[in-house]
């Protein structure tokens, strides 16, 4: 058992029924080496005031519920240790670029839309039935999308993005990232249908390729790349529209 | 039903711009720079005027050094245009103008010069 210490964790207090504005309250937590950030606000909502409110489930950095900005860094607080930030204080606060639903809680809505703007889904070239068997792939057809299938959709790629922050009309890295992953499978044909949100201004040019996306990336999803690697897709689509104008896109 | 972008346009020529600004730029900086002051590898007259005017004196390096030029602005323009939108002014068709259009503008005058270079 390790040496308990006191960490201060000021966190952002915020409902929107009762308070004008967002505030912040700290509280002293007493932690051990093992304790992650989240670990960290349960104690606070077990032990020192019930009533915060803050995502999780997994505790293990795979359903991506617990994201938040800890000293303006977004990062998914499951993953995150307290005896990083000791002996400074450390703030915790929603994910930015979002609103407010109640104190670290955000409102996913306006990515969801996005999410499904995108076909999310594999779209088979036919319609399938169980008879026609499995649908094999090989382990290199399989490499193609497993990089982008491991987005968690825990949004701190949309907490990173300044474009999103400055616009968000812009569909977003994870959504693109996830855009990539059915188009690069080769059980899917839907890259027709996703390619009008590609190549629209809110699409892949809305991003300026900061790059934070996929630093901040917790599954190592790499959205810039995604993103970047579909601007030329999107030049190639443009341009040859003109040369097939009646096979191709918009 | 979204709108089509048409920044692929102006995306190609920032592309093509990076590529040439990374390959010849760098080319460039070592021979104009490094190479020639120091006499290696280059005769003493290897930039003097009348050696560089004879050479873009001929239509082709005249035109390959306006598309070189112009392919710079159209790089730096775009850049310049995202850099003010990541700052905070919102782009708009006047910074889109002043932008490409200044690129543009530089782009006709350095395919005037090729041409007088040419012809004079």
């Amino acid at each position: 058992m390790s040496q308990t210490r006191t960490i201060m964790i000021e966190c952002l207090r915020y409902d929107p029924e009762q308070d004008q504005a967002p505030h912040y309250r700290t509280y002293e937590v007493p932690f051990t080496d093992e304790m992650s950030v989240l670990e960290g606000l349960q104690y606070i909502k077990d032990h020192l005031d019930g009533s915060l409110t803050f995502r999780w489930s997994c505790r293990m950095a795979i359903c991506g519920s617990c994201g938040c900005m800890v000293n303006h860094q977004p990062i998914l607080s499951c993953q995150s240790f307290l005896r990083d930030y000791y002996p400074a204080r450390i703030r915790v606060e929603p994910l930015e670029h979002f609103p407010i639903v109640k104190d670290l809680v955000i409102d996913q809505s306006d990515f969801l839309g996005k999410l499904e703007s995108v076909t999310p889904y594999l779209v088979p070239a036919q319609p399938l039935t169980p008879e026609d068997g499995p649908n094999l792939q090989t382990p290199r057809q399989i490499e193609d999308y497993l990089g982008y299938a491991q987005c968690i959709n825990c949004l701190l790629c949309y907490a990173a993005c300044p474009q999103y922050g400055l616009n968000n009309e812009f569909t977003g890295p994870a959504a693109l990232a996830l855009l990539a992953r059915y188009n690069a499978d080769s059980r899917d044909a839907g890259q027709k249908t996703r390619m009008e949100v590609v190549n629209a201004e809110e699409g892949v040019w809305g991003c300026t390729l900061v790059g934070l996306c996929s630093e901040v990336c917790p599954k190592h999803v790499d959205p810039a790349r995604a993103i970047n690697r579909n601007k030329i897709n999107s030049t190639q689509d443009y341009f040859l529209r003109f040369l097939a104008p009646f096979g191709r896109g918009s | 039903m979204r709108t089509r972008s048409h920044e692929p346009i102006v995306w190609s020529l920032f592309g093509a711009g990076g590529v040439f600004a990374a390959l010849l730029g760098t080319m460039l900086v070592l021979i104009i720079g490094i190479l020639v002051p120091m006499g290696l590898g280059f005769g003493p007259d290897a930039m003097h005027y009348d050696t560089l005017r004879s050479l873009f004196g001929h239509p082709l390096p005249a035109l390959g050094l306006a598309v070189v030029i112009s392919l710079f602005l159209f790089h730096g323009a775009h850049r310049i245009y995202h850099t003010l939108h990541d700052l905070g002014i919102p782009a708009s068709k006047k910074i889109m103008l002043a932008c490409y259009g200044s690129a543009a503008a530089g782009s006709g005058a350095a395919l005037l010069l090729a041409g007088m270079l040419v012809v004079f």
